[in-house]
């Protein structure tokens, strides 16, 4: 039987001891006398929030095809297990073999959005792994991060060895072949980290020198040995069919947030919205085959028995075989009343018409992402999706019997004033007008609009990178008149309105932008106790702006401050194929309200055709 | 056509919760490709009951399953088809086809077998094994039970059908189902303050052995294990 890192008494005395026994089906098992290479691989969040990443699967089944490595997950344990484990000095665990995760050659973390960084420093300490890179010795496994916050990694340079900078399905071999190969000379830790640095999208922080001006910009970021290279290049798969793709994912005991197969048919985005991190550093969009996600949809259905298989991609509707994709999906999960899940679709008459068929329309509700209240805001962040297009989705998804809305909006973007602000009521209000003109007889009761603003984070390589972010009260104040406007709507019963919270945004935005001066205020939230700072129960906005005075650093300078155009950026290092020349004519577009057009309808030239593929290739042959 | 399905829980995965087994068993239906039935409506479901929950941290030898399929494959293909896609520490033993009519395994849960253990270093008292036979040798155990209502008095020796005391642990056989349900933990509780002590927190292991059906009527019992009043389909 395998062996159990903890005692039954500590299992019974935690929520939910199925977190941290492993043991699921597709599990992968092997002799550690047969591998050569342990390699852990993280999603610092609880277990059902990490066992929904599609990455870590791909990754997971990708290493493990390997029979020299054998690769194993670990997740943030929860706040019961993580006061046990401190207490009794038990040193957190793979899964699989329930190994210490300290012994390990290597611990990936991916790193998916700014508000687990307390929680990496936790996966580490937990470890007994030291928190500072420069701490580590031989003993310890080597700490490479990745993901989209790798994007901007000078914030977490401390407490990593490396970053991987890009999709993993492209070096992750090649590293593991230079990593045996500096194992097999034995040589020191410095040594394996130079021959890192020199695979390409490998990033070792600790072999590059910052210097700043005297406002606190950066001067130069400059390497500090020849191994490494000035500029990183983030990889991708160019050939995104024929690349790994996981026909037996683990799926999990307990309840994960994805309980259901997940299928990514294509990656990146042809839209280009200025806000959308996603959409630059994922270029260029690249199609899966038809053929593929057939043959794959049926395998994952078959090896995990999910009862239901959702389509992922940051714009669906774009995905140029989506009809065929659907039907082929709808003829074989219909008889086996397996259900279809479509997230991120257009509203219009094909995806209504999918819809219908696919979902219970009383119960499921339509989802809009304007973005902005009003046209003139919408063109500055190059959101391509007009009223009228909204009011005609709406009508015809009315007349086909739906009666609830949920419409996303940000604010505190860039250029916004009090119009665009009202402008979110009253787009919500046309939509409840639309649903009053349905006749009487052919409605379905009331309608419920509900509105949801979450405030708008500049991210790196964005248009927006230069942008000055608000503050909490100039958010909340925008809040407070989209609310107070909305009270003011006719159909106002008929609206409901969510808002975020604003002390997480600004930490967001802090965290998102910051450079390495900001890892010591990291480290010091930590140790005060942040931990879990995604979930609000264990948010402590106090504690991360005690930490952040503590460390000397100047909340407003990342978040407020207006950026000129030469500055020098933490992330300037990196190389996404889109261009800064481009990023700055978006930039200056955005402030004439000029939109771009997608990649389908005309090449923008953003630089992202460097990698010889997706769409920008696309009528080329 | 309706099937009994019988397996195990051991191991790590004592500590999968019954809400999470239910899950299990729909995926793994599926990955067996068992042709099951769906009910009726816009969201159908499995047609799949569970005899009677597992407590988190219990092993069985004999937890049950009822299904009803379209069409069964022979008993042994089924279980192999089962088995070959399931998780460690949770495996099928039979699939047996019901007769016509019958009641499904939950409505006809009348016990329970259990090997109770204490952890090392968890006995309550010394000698626990005569005390425990003093224990039962009362008419009458009284103690206040817990119940949706409110507490209640109740007096649950004649729920403790058969037992035997061995070195280390107890075997009982104790009544199960909807009528009266006692549950292991809940006896031992009533042993340890009876001799004047607590039960410590997490000193038990246990093994739930089987569970049976009445097939007696009135006066003599007469318990078989649910898997017996289903057969092997060739």
């Amino acid at each position: 039987m395998r062996k159990s890192a903890l005692s039954d008494e500590i299992l019974l005395s935690v929520q939910n001891p199925a977190r941290y026994i492993g043991g699921e089906v597709n599990m992968c098992v092997k002799d550690p006398e047969k591998v050569d290479i342990r390699f852990v691989m993280c999603f610092p969040d609880v277990y059902e929030i990490g066992m929904s990443h599609l990455g870590i699967q791909i990754l997971y089944d990708m290493f493990n095809r390997r029979e020299d490595i054998w690769c194993e997950r670990v997740y943030s344990p929860w706040t019961d297990m993580d006061r046990v484990l401190r207490e009794k000095k038990i040193p957190l665990f793979a899964l699989e073999s329930q190994d210490p995760v300290k012994d390990f050659d290597f611990l990936g973390i991916t790193i998916q959005y700014e508000m687990c960084y307390t929680n990496i420093l936790q996966i580490l300490d937990l470890s007994h792994i030291p928190l500072e890179a420069s701490g580590r010795t031989k003993e310890h496994p080597f700490v490479i991060g990745g993901g989209p916050c790798a994007y901007n990694p000078e914030p977490l340079a401390e407490f990593f060895d490396l970053f991987y900078i890009g999709e993993g399905e492209t070096q992750y071999y090649h590293l593991m072949d230079v990593y045996k190969e500096w194992k097999k000379e034995g040589g020191s830790r410095e040594d394996f980290l130079k021959r890192a640095a020199q695979v390409p999208g490998i990033y070792v922080p600790s072999l590059y020198e910052v210097s700043y001006e005297e406002d606190g910009t950066i001067k130069a970021m400059v390497p500090t040995c020849p191994e490494a290279p000035k500029r990183v290049k983030k990889q991708v798969v160019l050939d995104v069919t024929d690349t790994f793709y996981p026909k037996k994912p683990v799926v999990p005991f307990l309840k994960a947030t994805q309980d259901r197969v997940v299928l990514e048919i294509q990656r990146g985005c042809i839209r280009g919205c200025r806000f959308c991190q996603a959409g630059m550093i994922y270029r260029p969009t690249r199609e899966r085959d038809l053929s593929m996600l057939k043959e794959y949809a049926e395998e994952m259905l078959k090896h995990t028995g999910y009862e239901e298989i959702s389509l992922s991609s940051l714009s669906s509707s774009d995905y140029s075989r989506l009809g065929e994709l659907v039907d082929y999906l709808m003829d074989t999960c219909g008889p086996r009343k397996i259900n279809i899940s479509l997230p991120s679709l257009r509203i219009d008459a094909f995806s209504l018409d999918v819809m219908g068929k696919v979902q219970d329309v009383k119960k499921s509700s339509l989802t809009f992402a304007p973005e902005a209240g009003s046209q003139r805001l919408r063109d500055v962040i190059n959101k391509g999706l007009t009223e009228e297009v909204i009011l005609s989705g709406a009508g015809q998804a009315f007349e086909g019997g739906w009666n609830r809305v949920k419409l996303y909006f940000m604010l505190g973007l860039p250029t916004e004033n009090e119009e665009d602000m009202k402008g979110i009521a009253w787009l919500a209000e046309k939509i409840a007008e639309r649903y009053y003109d349905v006749p009487k007889e052919r409605r379905n009761g009331k309608c419920q609009i509900v509105v949801s603003t979450s405030f708008f984070v500049p991210k790196p390589f964005t248009p927006f990178q230069w942008a000055r972010m608000c503050t909490k009260e100039e958010f909340l104040h925008r809040a407070y008149v989209v609310n107070h406007e909305i009270k003011e709507q006719k159909n106002k019963k008929s609206i409901k309105y969510n808002w975020h919270e604003a002390d997480v945004t600004v930490l967001e935005g802090i965290l998102a932008r910051g450079d390495r001066r900001i890892s010591a205020a990291i480290r010091r939230a930590y140790e005060k106790g942040c931990l879990f700072d995604s979930w609000s129960e264990c948010f402590q906005n106090r504690l991360w702006m005690e930490a952040f005075e503590e460390c000397g650093v100047d909340v407003d300078f990342y978040t407020t401050r207006e950026r000129s155009m030469d500055e020098i950026f933490p992330w300037d290092f990196i190389n996404i194929g889109v261009s800064r020349a481009f990023l700055e004519r978006e930039w200056k577009l955005a402030h004439e309200g000029q939109v771009t057009q997608n990649c389908r309808q005309r090449c923008s030239g953003c630089g992202a055709a460097v990698y010889g593929g997706g769409v920008c290739h696309e009528h080329q042959n | 056509m309706n099937i009994r399905i019988k397996f195990r829980k051991y191991g790590a995965m004592k500590f999968i919760s019954h809400l999470d087994v239910m899950r299990y068993f729909q995926k793994a239906m599926r990955r067996a490709g068992i042709d099951i039935c769906f009910s009726e409506g816009f969201s159908p479901h499995m047609i799949m009951s569970f005899a009677a929950p597992l407590g988190v941290g219990l092993t069985s030898g004999g937890e049950y399953v009822d299904i009803r399929v379209n069409h069964a494959p022979p008993s042994a293909e089924a279980v192999r088809r089962l088995n070959e896609t399931m998780a460690e520490g949770m495996d099928v033993v039979s699939f047996r086809l019901l007769p016509e009519n019958s009641k499904n395994a939950m409505s006809i849960v009348a016990a329970a077998a259990y090997e109770v253990r204490f952890r090392d270093s968890r006995e309550p008292v010394d000698r626990w094994q005569e005390r425990f036979h003093e224990f039962l040798k009362q008419t009458e155990i009284r103690i206040r039970k817990e119940t949706k209502r409110g507490s209640q008095e109740v007096d649950i020796r004649p729920w403790v059908l058969a037992y035997s005391v061995e070195d280390r642990s107890v075997s009982l056989l104790l009544r199960a189902g909807s009528v009266h349900n006692l549950k292991p933990e809940l006896l031992m509780q009533a042993f340890c303050a009876w001799a004047g002590t607590e039960l410590p927190a997490s000193a038990l292991q246990v093994h739930r052995k089987e569970l049976y059906a009445e097939q007696g009527d009135g006066d003599s019992r007469n318990l078989v294990s649910l898997e017996e009043l289903g057969e092997d389909i060739g």
